[in-house]
């Protein structure tokens, strides 16, 4: 199908893409996932503004004790090694398996995590990692943490009048251990569940649940999960059957999911 | 906000000054408006692979990035890589190796091929298979595609190497 008629815009500033946004105009970036909605008329915006073209949008930087990561900066850019260390070595293999090389060609990490799809990628990774979100109103910049950034199926933090301008994730030491699971039947499709863990020395073990209708679900101190998984798995799936109705084969994915993401995490 | 959108583009060297709807897909301007109908359309949500042009020197789905995102960017079709030695060795083997029946996924194939050979040189058959994954063919059971791939690959590195 083609998408329903729209208006198209592209700023050539920050505060023009603001202001278009506050008036109720659907920002795009890549638009490797709202591309697919505007033609199966899922999404009929009155008007897209154009984020690709603003100063800054792309790109990584040092900052302190973190990177930041243009919201514009393309899965493929992240996949080749823009991030640095061994927080990029992580972000490098999962936006690997984020859909297919030429959609991660276009696709962003922030038009990603902005579109809060509960199956995508970075939805789950960048809480797990410790990631902030960095939104753009008429203010100023405004920190959100990752792990409150999305609230719900497709909705998040964010104000009306506001952008995901960029995204800082911490440098993590060489010894920062990392698991990763999500189940896809076909390479590139979306996840049915999906399960991070990090440790960091001297921190306790943070764990994500995501992938499943839900918001991804936090565990800030996931030392029990790594100590018995096979005991607290079913746990923290059961916290997330409360907010979703799961299937008893979404259920056994989920619980599989934190299982093997711990083994990873272990032997890392 | 209404009216048409002035878009200029490169496509296969020639620069060309479009007007498009505002809500136009790149697949649709190169298809209607340049009449290159190399490039098809499948699934129209990005899954395919059917629609796979280059951007700026990298694969891209047309069937969802917008056409007004386009403007000033250099975009090759598969009409646009006659020339292209790369693209020669892959045509030969996709016939070779019977890699097409019905061909309608075989330009976003080779597209993709194209850049799977030039990114990744020392790929094996399971990361060949890894990043064919988002370009599907329903006739062929993927095993000449694979073999097509593989064989160009291998005869790269063997001129590489000598």
């Amino acid at each position: 199908m083609k998408p329903a008629a729209f208006a198209y815009v592209r700023p050539k500033d920050w505060p023009r893409a603001l202001q278009l946004v506050a008036e109720g105009a659907r920002a795009g970036a890549g638009t490797q996932s709202l591309g697919p909605l505007l033609n199966l008329r899922l999404a009929q915006p009155g008007t897209i503004v154009d984020l690709r073209h603003l100063p800054g949008f792309s790109g990584i930087s040092q900052r302190g004790g973190g990177v930041r990561i243009g919201a514009g900066t393309t899965h493929a850019a992240i996949e080749d090694g823009a991030v640095p260390g061994r927080t990029g070595e992580i972000m490098a293999a999962v936006a690997r398996r984020i859909a297919y090389r030429p959609v991660r060609n276009r696709g962003t990490i922030g038009g990603s995590l902005a579109h809060a799809d509960p199956a995508g990628d970075w939805v789950a990774v960048l809480p797990a990692l410790g990631a902030t979100a960095i939104a753009l109103g008429p203010g100023g910049e405004r920190r959100i943490p990752a792990v409150r950034f999305v609230s719900g199926i497709f909705e998040t933090a964010l104000g009306a009048d506001e952008l995901l301008c960029a995204i800082e994730v911490p440098v993590l030491p060489a010894e920062a251990r990392w698991g990763h699971w999500k189940f896809c039947r076909k390479p590139g499709e979306f996840s049915k569940a999906t399960a991070c863990v990090l440790s960091v020395p001297a921190h306790p073990p943070r764990a994500v649940l995501a992938a499943l209708d839900a918001p991804p679900l936090v565990v800030e101190d996931a030392s029990a999960l790594l100590a018995d998984p096979a005991t607290e798995a079913p746990h923290i799936v059961a916290h997330i059957a409360e907010l979703t109705e799961l299937t008893d084969w979404r259920r056994a994915l989920a619980e599989t999911a934190l299982r093997r993401a711990v083994a990873a995490a272990v032997g890392s | 906000m209404s009216g048409k959108l002035a878009i200029s583009l490169v496509v296969n060297g020639e620069r060309r000054e479009l007007l498009a709807e505002p809500r136009e897909q790149l697949a649709d301007l190169l298809r209607g408006s340049l009449m290159l109908t190399g490039t098809h359309l499948g699934c129209e949500q990005g899954v395919c692979g059917a629609c796979t042009v280059d951007i700026d020197g990298a694969p891209a789905r047309s069937c969802i990035t917008h056409a007004g995102s386009c403007d000033g960017a250099t975009v090759r079709t598969i009409e646009g890589f006659a020339d292209d030695a790369v693209m020669a060795d892959l045509r030969e083997a996709f016939a070779r190796e019977h890699a097409l029946q019905c061909g309608y996924c075989t330009p976003g194939m080779l597209i993709a091929a194209r850049d799977i050979v030039l990114r990744l040189p020392d790929a094996d058959e399971a990361r060949v298979r890894e990043e064919l994954s988002g370009n599907l063919c329903r006739c062929t059971g993927y095993r000449g595609i694979v073999r097509a791939v593989l064989a160009v690959l291998a005869r790269r590195r063997a001129t590489l190497s000598s």
